[in-house]
């Protein structure tokens, strides 16, 4: 009961297609997991019911113990449950400072003022500045976004979430299209996480995958199918046959 | 997070100063505004009517350019504005001052409304239909207030009271030409700051994605409505204006037409810099003036190739143009191009 974040029986069918069955699993304090699973396991699809991006078919969502499957995404945001996009979603006519910025405000409940400046305060300014220079985007801050690599934009999706404060942090693919040379930058990123913070990472670079999780959820068509330790996780056979494909994609509904 | 500051000491790039060139922007406007009132003595009437559709047209800006929603019945709000400010002018309240700040409210409770309802529909297509429904609406219930409103014949007989106590609204319409082009100034600096504030970045993120906006934690809809608000009472402030200077308001103020021509006149200039507003605005009325005055057939046609050629070749419209051909920056977009 004390976990800080909890899923119990989370299903979703798209007409009859059942992309997430009776999904159960939670994130004490601290936790690092990592979702695993083939293409079109329903990783993303999880994310976006937790988040409230989608509504879930059946099933319930728990945060500090308390029932959030009836609020909305952005109430969710506000307490705590926080996401980046495998696909990037951000503001192509800004900068990253920019982004973080507002982030920031929004964060402190000033997002919504007209008679404000945008870059009038210079606590905001040192914050966003330790942010980027993290990720290692000082040098693109004040670049449009849509002129940056996209390497870049992924780890201003991070940056994005990491603004917010979360207590929970849903990562979807970090690092998937972000160069190799930049992934130590994620991983620093992450290292440098409050140690309270529960992190829940989607992701296909095995490598990264083992250094960064103290345990390991596979998905495959919808359905929880291996819960461990990252060493025990490739000996398991209904992984590894997850894994050639016979079981990769979402099953109709019996 | 405390700690992330000492990752890596390189500074930010300075960011670059964009204040220089709204400084000499408004300047601009200003000499522009003072050359019409030299130059065209005969015309201030007509000048001061840009004044107002260009109030109209820097509204729906706010609207279409920050936070991409479409309208063509931004007139709803604009006539809110001309019939309060006109309904309080013959009922006693002639300060000019006043009856604008009443324009002002007017639009914005419009704006409000209409905020209310377009922003149920969450694409741009059922939002078009509901913005033309409105300012239907608006001009059905101005038609039938008669009592209040003067129905078809217009609300006549406005007589505001001096400028300042000092300056009447003479025949010419010198003051009435003055007092807009102090209002426009005035608008159009607190909107620059506006678009450039927190809430204003908010909405350029709505523009171009709700879903990110939401996953940062923050509300879209109050914020739509409260630039539907702004919006409405700079629509209000034109209406306003428009009722004092002409001294009549008629239905033509709350009617789609008006809309539809106001969209084009901001369309004309290009969205999301508030100066497309301006620039379109004057444009798309100068040549109506010059070319409606040789044949008004010639009139409409020309609008519909000019639009055609606009959309087609300088979607931007022609501040784009102006910033393609001479590299100078007017201000960040609302969103893409
Ligand atoms: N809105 C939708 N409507 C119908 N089917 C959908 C929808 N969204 C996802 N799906 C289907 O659900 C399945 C799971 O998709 P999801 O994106 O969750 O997979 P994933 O595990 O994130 O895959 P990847 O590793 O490629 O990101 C896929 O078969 C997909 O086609
Ligand atoms: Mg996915």
């Amino acid at each position: 009961m004390s976990d800080l974040f909890r899923v119990e029986g989370l299903s979703k069918q798209f007409g009859g297609l059942a992309v997430s069955r009776d999904i159960s699993l939670s994130l004490p304090e601290g936790e690092r997991l990592a979702l695993i699973g083939p293409n079109g396991a329903g990783k993303t699809t999880f994310v976006n019911l937790v988040t409230g991006q989608l509504k879930p078919s059946a099933g319930r969502v728990f945060l500090n113990g308390q029932d959030v499957t009836g609020l909305g995404a952005v109430q969710r945001v506000r307490r705590g449950l926080v996401r980046t996009f495998q696909v990037t979603r951000l503001f192509s006519e800004m900068t990253p400072e920019e982004h973080v910025t507002l982030t920031i405000l929004q964060r402190e409940g000033r997002a919504n003022r007209v008679f404000a400046r945008f870059r009038g305060d210079s606590a905001v300014g040192g914050e966003v500045e330790g942010i980027l220079a993290t990720l290692g985007l000082l040098d693109v801050a004040r670049r449009r976004v849509g002129e940056i690599a996209y390497g870049q934009q992924r780890l201003l999706e991070i940056a994005i979430a990491l603004a917010l404060k979360p207590k929970v942090l849903l990562l979807d693919e970090p690092a998937a299209g972000v160069p190799s040379t930049d992934t130590p930058r994620i991983e620093r990123a992450l290292e440098q996480l409050p140690p309270s913070l529960a992190v829940l990472m989607i992701e296909h670079d095995m490598d990264l995958v083992f250094r960064f999780a103290r345990r390991v959820v596979v998905l495959a068509a919808g359905e929880v199918i291996f819960q461990g330790l990252p060493a025990e996780v490739a000996a398991d056979d209904r992984v590894r046959e997850a894994y050639l494909g016979s079981y990769a994609h979402a099953r109709r509904v019996a | 997070m405390q700690t992330l500051a000492q990752t890596q000491p390189v500074a930010m790039p300075q960011p670059k100063r964009a204040w220089w060139r709204d400084i000499v922007g408004v300047a601009l406007i200003a000499a522009v505004g003072l050359a019409g009132y030299w130059l065209f003595p005969d015309n201030l009437a007509l000048l001061t009517r840009v004044i107002a559709m260009a109030l109209l047209a820097l509204s729906i800006d706010l609207l279409v350019g920050y936070c991409g929603i479409a309208t063509l019945g931004q007139a709803a709000l604009f006539g809110a504005g001309a019939y309060a400010a006109g309904i309080a002018c013959v009922n006693g309240i002639t300060e000019p001052f006043t009856l604008v700040l009443i324009g002002a409210v007017a639009g914005s409770l419009a704006g409000l409304v209409m905020g209310v309802v377009m922003l149920r529909a969450s694409h741009g297509l059922p939002q078009l239909v509901l913005s033309i429904a409105i300012v239907q609406l608006f001009h059905e219930a101005a038609n039938k207030a008669s009592a209040w409103t003067g129905g078809s014949d217009g609300l006549a007989g406005l007589s505001p009271a001096a400028l300042f106590g000092v300056f009447e609204f003479d025949l010419w319409g010198r003051t009435a030409y003055l007092f807009g082009l102090g209002l426009l100034l005035t608008v159009f600096i607190v909107l620059k700051f506006v678009v450039r504030s927190p809430f204003g970045m908010l909405c350029r993120g709505i523009k171009e994605d709700p879903v990110r906006v939401g996953a940062m934690g923050a509300f879209v809809f109050p914020v739509l409505l409260k630039m539907f608000m702004i919006s409405g009472s700079v629509a209000g402030i034109g209406g306003a204006l428009a009722a004092i200077s002409t001294q009549v308001v008629g239905l033509d103020s709350v009617s789609f037409e008006l809309s539809a021509n106001a969209l084009v006149m901001l369309v004309l200039g290009g969205i999301g810099t508030l100066y497309g507003a301006l620039v379109g605005t004057v444009i798309f009325m100068g040549f109506e003036h010059v070319v409606s005055s040789i044949n008004p057939f010639h009139w409409m046609t020309l609008v519909g190739v000019l639009l055609i050629v606009m959309v087609l070749f300088a979607p931007r419209g022609l501040t784009g143009l102006m910033e393609t051909y001479t590299g100078l920056k007017l201000g960040k977009r609302g969103g893409r191009a």
